[in-house]
């Protein structure tokens, strides 16, 4: 102990103080703080960096579900406007052919009229060529006999007006 | 960080096999004691080794690199001078070390002006009274020189200076690549886990996220000049900083005085009023806290001391096995014994320099933190003693 305490060179206290004291002030200007400052902002950097991207990452997550709704709405959109164009097609076919059944109906309709109306001419011009012909007949049949003539002719008219054909 | 740390340690351990090799050559030849300058300087006995070794412990005034007996059967020491810088009753001094011509047992005088230097090991002693020739008591003190003020660049303030200059070269140099790039490249991609691994495994554990920043600079500086210190001392250059006392006391006061002087209230109110004991304890606690206040420093320098010098002392006390057994094993027997003894060593106190420097460090970040930690008093009494067991335990 007595050695060590005689070891002791109060010189070389003296200047490893000296040193010391300048190598701290030196190495905090020159090295320890602009080391320490940069490995902070690099760290704050990483730091910040990582959660940017788990920003992102949500952020991707958001877009992604809400481009899933979008596409979904423009299905069932589109699918509307499909079954809407069928539904109309099929009231337009259901419309023509109504529409071309009546006129149909009243193309048949006029010509059973024209039918009807042809028929009764043809048929009162037949029975008056009948009543000609009938009285052209008895006529030439009876054409000696002329006593009763217009009497004949009269009951011929009334059977034929009884006969209406 | 750690695997880092040994990969490290094993290419510094191929340096180290051939610094060993280098040492051993070294030993064989130089000659402190003018006791033992018989047999051409050589160191070949049991006492020449312990005082070779007990030499180098100490802090010397020149760089001594080896030594070689010339053709002529000179002795001649290769290696550079130092200048001295004394504060004598004359006045402040100046001259270089080769002025001593290596003398170290109070042989030669340094005459400057109206002051006389000799050197008596290791120590720079001024000649009192115009004495021309020292003399000394039976203890080998001597009676009429005293010692002077001595802030000579000696070996270990040489050593301390270049570790400052190589720590601002290369942490500068770092601290210049973040100004152009945010990863740093080649020597500095090896500095900056260092850097972070202070920050993130001592200084923020103990002192506390939001007040770690302030005490970086000082545990970064210490760190690192420990650690390049003991490293030093593992080279064959000799250096021993870490193991001069003069230098850890200074550590340890600047750690000292840093927790003093950053400490809150409650630090002090934990030192001289104990909350939450009795009063009678309180005042029975107020001396074992001022002694634990002292006691902290005290650990932290005795603990560098000690384990710098022993490995000095085990490793040099291991190069020397190749002499001391060359008579049991024969040359190549004791040699290869030692070698090997030596590189095994050597490993370990890698490891030990690391160690120290992470031990000093962390305790002065744990005093730190204590001195300024915020704390609810309920829980806290056992706190800090916890912290310090824990450490231990991780260490012991």
């Amino acid at each position: 102990m007595l050695d060590l305490i005689n070891d002791f060179s109060p010189g070389l206290f003296f200047m490893q103080a000296l040193i010391l004291i300048i190598l701290i002030a030196l190495m905090r200007k020159f090295a320890w703080r602009p080391i320490l400052d940069a490995l902070n902002t690099r760290e704050e950097g990483i730091a910040n960096a990582l959660a940017s991207a788990e920003q992102a990452k949500v952020e991707m997550a958001q877009l992604e579900a809400s481009n899933q709704a979008a596409a979904q709405e423009a299905r069932a959109q589109r699918d509307e406007m499909i079954k809407e164009a069928r539904e109309i097609k099929e009231k337009m076919i259901a419309d023509a052919a109504g529409q071309a059944q009546e006129k149909a109906d009243k193309i048949i309709a006029q010509a059973q009229d024209a039918i009807a109306a042809e028929k009764k001419a043809a048929l009162a011009d037949i029975k008056s060529q009948v009543a000609v012909l009938s009285v052209d007949i008895a006529e030439k049949v009876t054409r000696k006999e002329l006593s009763e003539k217009d009497a004949q002719h009269a009951l011929i008219e009334q059977l034929l007006a009884e006969a209406n054909i | 960080m750690f695997r880092a740390y040994l990969k490290t340690a094993f290419i510094a351990l191929i340096f180290i096999a051939s610094a060993t090799a280098q040492a051993q050559d070294q030993i064989g030849d130089y000659a402190y004691d003018t006791a033992i300058i018989s047999d051409g300087g050589k160191i070949n006995t049991k006492p020449e080794i312990d005082s070779y070794i007990d030499h180098h412990l100490k802090d010397s005034h020149d760089f001594h690199l080896f030594s070689y007996t010339n053709d002529a059967g000179e002795r001649k020491h290769v290696g550079f001078p130092l200048p001295v810088i004394v504060w004598s009753t004359d006045g402040p001094k100046f001259f270089m070390s080769s002025e001593f011509h290596h003398d170290d047992d109070a042989q030669v005088l340094v005459n400057k002006g109206e002051a006389t230097f000799t050197k008596l090991h290791s120590k720079i002693y001024e000649l009192e009274g115009g004495a021309t020739s020292i003399n000394f008591d039976e203890e080998h003190h001597p009676t009429n020189a005293h010692r002077v003020f001595d802030m000579s660049i000696t070996k270990s303030v040489f050593g301390l200076i270049l570790i400052g200059a190589f720590m601002l070269l290369v942490f500068g140099g770092l601290a210049k690549q973040y100004k152009t790039k945010t990863i740093a490249t080649g020597f500095g991609r090896v500095l900056e886990p260092l850097v972070i691994y202070v920050r993130d495994e001592i200084a923020k554990p103990n002192i506390g996220e939001q007040k770690y920043r302030k005490f970086m600079g000082y545990l970064l500086t210490v760190f690192f000049l420990i650690w390049i210190g003991n490293l030093l001392g593992l080279t064959p250059f000799g250096f021993n900083i870490t193991g001069q006392i003069a230098v850890t006391v200074c550590l340890a006061l600047f750690t000292f005085f840093i927790v003093q002087f950053s400490a809150n209230k409650d630090y002090w109110m934990h030192i001289f009023w104990m909350p939450g004991v009795p009063v009678l304890m309180k005042i029975a606690l107020i001396p074992i806290e001022l002694i634990g206040l002292f006691t902290k420093p005290f650990s932290l320098l005795v603990r560098l001391f000690a384990n710098i010098t022993a490995g000095h002392v085990v490793v040099m006390g291991l190069i020397a096995l190749m002499i001391t057994l060359k008579e049991q094993f024969g040359v190549v027997g004791s040699t290869g014994l030692s070698l090997f003894l030596t590189l095994f060593l050597s490993v370990i106190e890698l490891l030990v320099a690391f160690l120290q420097a992470f031990i000093f460090t962390m305790l002065s970040a744990l005093f730190i933190g204590m001195a300024v930690a915020e704390h609810d008093h309920a829980e806290h009494a056992g706190a800090a003693e916890d912290d310090i067991d824990e450490v231990r335990e991780r260490f012991v």
